[in-house]
């Protein structure tokens, strides 16, 4: 079975981001593995564990991006690819669905394409349902659980997941191959190794071009027009003291009534 | 300006951030409500006393359980007829996929998850906070229809007029779909942290009470859930008094004291209520983030340095198993409950 996780490289949610001269700015701060995709990279592992086959993890990304692939690499993937070009610099979400959809079909053969839930930097949710709809494959989305099940002989591999949705779960099969987003649920990621990490260190990641997946570059139909640095609110605590929980609570209650949040 | 507004429920029970929407359609030009279920005259009577112009209807057995290819094809092929302007979307887990895959078919763009929308001339202009909220940036969206998706309690409900009522126009549903839905598994009642005014939350903190005894057949980890469900239920009363939804940490979670559908943060929900009660969580930044846009926030943490006290305007450094029961009581005389 041939599983690709699809895997952004973001700034750690510790990082001071600034909006300087019109553009995101966030420093020195480390650049990671888009924390939502490493339910992705997790997902495609326990995949590939009750399965058997291969994990490729793939980005779209400038080259410093290896290092989020490296990331995967090292917690169990066998392959990755990096998309890296010029033309990629304003990329909305439906471009980047057209480029990954150039790369799945260049790596060829998958049956599952594994996504995060959303990014931490723009935040859209968008790409992996966008992608599922280039491919014409189905699109299982926030996917908690999952289980591969054999067609028999004269029908493809299907595959029955729970979706993880705000009324519960809802339980969902559909036929290989397929694009899933994966959340939280499915179980903490697991850590590098230090047999990954020196294997990650090793690799060889190809880089491919926009002419190497024989696709124009996208025009984006989503653009910024500012960038903006919300004020920032001062709050000063307000620490409630009393001699009792009751006293405390009854000024507490106070307080927030005098609020008129009510 | 024409505006499509689809209104998001789950076998009827609407997502309420859809009204919202409504009505800033409804400030653009026309709203026309875009509804899709089967047995749907409630939802149908509420839109137009929520101000829909029209309500479009696609009413189909098959459309009773989302399916998201299903939904964003017919989504797709009204406005391949109709030609709106503007089609918009409440922002919850099932329209961003829906907003993505019709945006794919009518080769447009998206505006995702947004703060506010204007009309400037006939332009739209989008905010929407980007990196957790650490920055805001405007975007516009050259493609036609321009698809956006608004944030739950960002905008103003309208008023509904319970005078209000007419008929639904008929619209064709697609139910072609690759996936089939086998069932659920549904949690006891809905959650809808985003859409609430107040939530209470607990973390970590809850499943710290020494003083209860769980059942001797619970190994360590069964026995810490056990006591936080116990904790968890002091959460629920403050939030039955205050007519708010419970919300909870991610710690809270993992440790299996509460479902997923509760987690506010990074990697649950971004809410926005006006008044959010942090009870038993340390304040990490992954939890700040989801409760930015709250308007008061308060917290009860018994360790002075929690982080938790730097975003709130009240907070009690106390024990939560003695402050919150008082806090609930306090509340039941003075509201009147
Ligand atoms: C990629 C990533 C994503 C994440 N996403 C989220 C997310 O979406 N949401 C989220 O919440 N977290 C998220 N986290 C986790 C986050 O970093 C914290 O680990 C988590 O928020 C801690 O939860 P907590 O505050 O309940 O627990 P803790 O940090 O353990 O805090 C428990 C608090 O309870 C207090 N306490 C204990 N007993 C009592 C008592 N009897 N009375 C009063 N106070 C008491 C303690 O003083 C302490 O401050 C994420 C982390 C990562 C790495
Ligand atoms: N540049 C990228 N390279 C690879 N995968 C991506 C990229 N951008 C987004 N994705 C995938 O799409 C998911 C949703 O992204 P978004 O729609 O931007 O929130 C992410 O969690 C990733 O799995």
């Amino acid at each position: 079975m041939k599983i690709i996780a699809c895997i952004k490289q973001v700034p750690d949610s510790e990082a001071k981001v600034k909006a300087e001269g019109g553009q995101v700015s966030w420093g020195e701060s480390p650049l990671v593995i888009n924390p939502f995709d490493e339910y992705a990279v997790e997902g495609a592992l326990q995949l590939k564990e009750a399965n058997s086959g291969t994990v490729t993890a793939l980005c779209i990304g400038p080259e410093s991006a290896k290092e989020a692939l490296k990331h995967a690499l090292a917690v169990g993937a066998d392959e990755a690819v990096l998309v890296s070009d010029a033309a990629l610099n304003a990329l909305d979400t439906q471009g980047a669905a057209r480029v990954l959809a150039a790369a799945i079909n260049k790596i060829g053969s998958a049956d599952i394409v594994t996504f995060g839930r959303q990014t931490l930097d723009d935040g859209s949710g968008l790409t992996a349902a966008q992608t599922a709809r280039v491919l014409g494959w189905p699109m299982l989305g926030l996917v908690g659980h999952m289980q591969v099940e054999d067609g028999g002989a004269s029908s493809p591999k299907g595959i029955k997941v729970h979706r993880v949705i705000e009324e519960g779960r809802q339980i969902v099969s559909a036929k290989l191959p397929a694009v899933l987003s994966i959340v939280q649920s499915i179980g903490e990621p697991r850590y590098p190794s230090f047999m990954g990490i020196r294997k990650a260190s090793k690799a060889n990641i190809p880089i491919w071009s926009l002419s190497d997946l024989g696709i124009p570059a996208p025009t984006a139909f989503v653009t910024r027009t500012e960038l903006i640095t919300p004020p920032s609110r001062e709050i000063v605590c307000e620490i409630i003291q009393g001699d009792s929980p009751e006293r405390i609570a009854e000024t507490l209650a106070d307080k927030i009534l005098a609020e008129k949040v009510l | 300006m024409k505006t499509f507004v689809y209104i998001d429920h789950f076998k009827g029970e609407v997502q309420l951030a859809s009204w919202e929407a409504l009505g800033v359609a409804k400030s653009f030009g026309s709203a026309s409500a875009v509804i899709f279920g089967s047995g749907l005259d409630a939802l149908v009577k509420t839109a137009f006393e929520f101000g829909a112009d029209e309500v479009l209807v696609a009413d189909d057995p098959s459309l009773v359980d989302y399916r998201v290819e299903a939904f964003a094809s017919t989504i797709s092929a009204l406005a391949s007829s109709r030609t709106p302007d503007l089609i918009l979307f409440p922002t919850t887990a099932r329209t961003r996929e829906l907003a993505a895959m019709s945006a794919m078919d009518l080769n447009t763009g998206v505006l995702v998850d947004l703060t506010d929308l204007l009309l400037n001339g006939d332009k739209l202009v989008a905010t929407r906070p980007i990196y957790e909220g650490k920055l805001n940036e405007t975007v516009v969206c050259s493609g036609k229809p321009v698809i956006a998706t608004l944030r739950a309690r960002a905008f103003p409900r309208p008023a509904q007029d319970k005078s209000k009522s007419g008929t639904a126009t008929k619209v064709e549903a697609k139910t072609d779909s690759p996936a089939t839905v086998e069932g659920y598994e549904v949690a006891e009642a809905a959650v809808s942290v985003a859409d609430a005014g107040i939530i209470v939350s607990g973390g970590r903190g809850m499943s710290n009470n020494p003083s209860l005894t769980p059942p001797a057949s619970m190994d360590e980890k069964q026995a810490e859930a056990w006591r936080a469900q116990q904790g968890f239920k002091l959460i629920d009363e403050l939030a039955t008094v205050l007519g708010g939804a419970v919300g909870a940490s991610r710690a809270a979670v993992d440790g299996g004291y509460i479902p997923y559908a509760h987690q506010v943060g990074q990697t649950g929900k971004v809410v926005a209520p006006d008044l959010y009660i942090a009870c038993g969580i340390s304040g990490a930044i992954q939890h700040i983030v989801g409760i930015r846009s709250a308007k008061l926030v308060i917290a009860i943490n018994k360790d002075a340095e929690a982080p938790i006290f730097k975003v709130a305007r009240y907070g009690v450094v106390g024990d939560l198993f003695q402050i919150v029961p008082a806090l609930t009581a306090a509340f039941k005389k003075k509201l009147g409950k």
